[in-house]
């Protein structure tokens, strides 16, 4: 099998790569967008007398 | 790596693309998680951060999803078999069966542990138990041994509205384990349904479904004995924390319709079936999925009236 240099293979790669690359981008932005509402929700305050220095 | 230092003989042409490996996810059964799940999450008597209730829908449906890859990959041989399944991705060759093990172990750890992360623990070891209730007590052990496979591991798709209602209240209560058995009941006639109009397929497959085991006469009868179980339990839950007057309606109206295809199911024989390619079985099928759909909508219903003092009955 020849491979060409717009080979079909290319483009189903490049889609993959692709998909894999929003979704790790979307994770991330799931986390952050998490973080942000646990912190403005009180979720993460850290009760008296427990505070971190 | 250049083009040229490319080995030509292994490169696959049918090599998976996104889409193949979203599809080990069972994406339409994941709606179903999705949409169940919601309803638990937002039936709980508290209120959610609109982000925390996202995540954990998100990490439900990715549970639901990963245990999906498992049961694709543990039933390879069974899925290369069945027509209704050959096209997957292990059987049609695209995803390797290792790929789907590794994705399905990868996704099952990581929902887990971000939902227990963005909600509480005991959400996340619930869905925990829910991945290992579907991929091992049903799909290992359970599906190649007994007739009433459906009937037990129609709990593990039940139980993503329980998980919903943890993931909000951190607690567990009555109400989402009527919203587990209204499900759980409806999962025999459903499957059944579908297994006496795709014929030969599990007979093929080996699966001991209860056309094969019993027959396809015990199959109908079973078919009207499960739904007439399913309709009192259904009608009467209009009557628990989870009902009121719109879930009473709608239920009476789909109960009467889900029973009268039960009862046509029955007086049926194999003959008249085949002659119209099944479709009173077909038809009861597609019912079945807006049966489910319906009830879980009035019980959202229901709760989101609440609020206005409308929902339920009091």
């Amino acid at each position: 099998m020849s491979i060409r240099a717009t080979h079909d293979l290319h483009k189903r790669r490049f889609g993959r790569n692709l998909g894999v690359g929003l979704v790790l981008a979307a994770f991330i932005a799931i986390v952050f967008g998490l973080t942000i509402a646990k912190v403005s929700n009180g979720g993460m305050t850290f009760q008296p007398g427990t505070e971190q220095n | 790596m250049s083009d040229a230092s490319i080995n030509a003989s292994s490169i696959r042409e049918d090599e998976a693309g996104f889409g193949d490996y979203f599809a080990l996810l069972k994406p339409r059964v994941m709606s179903l998680v999705v949409f169940t799940a919601l309803v638990g999450l937002l039936a709980a008597p508290v209120t959610v951060h609109p982000m925390v209730g996202f995540c954990a829908i998100l990490f439900i449906a990715i549970g639901g999803g990963a245990s999906g890859a498992l049961n694709m990959w543990w039933d390879a041989d069974i899925d290369r078999v069945m027509k209704r399944t050959r096209g997957r991705p292990i059987p049609s060759g695209k995803v390797e069966p290792g790929e789907a093990m590794a994705l399905g172990l990868a996704l099952s750890g990581m929902s887990c542990i971000m939902l227990a992360l963005a909600t509480n623990v005991f959400a996340g070891a619930f869905l925990a138990f829910t991945i290992f209730f579907y991929v091992v007590v049903y799909t290992m052990w359970l599906k190649r041994l007994t007739p009433q496979n459906i009937v037990i591991g129609g709990a593990a798709g039940a139980f993503p509205p329980v998980i919903g209602w943890i993931a909000a209240t951190g607690s567990m209560a009555v109400e989402p384990w009527l919203m587990f058995a209204l499900t759980f009941l409806w999962t025999p006639p459903h499957f059944w349904a579908l297994a006496l109009f795709m014929r030969s397929d599990y007979d093929d497959a080996g699966v001991p479904m209860l056309t094969v085991t019993h027959g396809r006469r015990a199959t109908r009868v079973h078919i009207l004995v499960y739904t007439l179980l399913l309709a009192l339990f259904a009608v009467g839950a209009s009557f628990s924390g989870i009902g009121g007057p719109v879930y009473l309606a709608v239920s009476l109206v789909l109960n009467a319709l889900f029973i009268r295809g039960a009862f046509r199911i029955w007086r049926r024989d194999e003959a008249t079936s085949e002659a119209d390619n099944f479709a009173v079985e077909r038809s009861f099928f597609k019912l079945s999925l807006l049966y489910l759909f319906l009830h879980f909508g009035a019980v959202l219903a229901e709760a989101l009236l609440k609020p206005y003092g409308l929902g339920g009955w009091g």
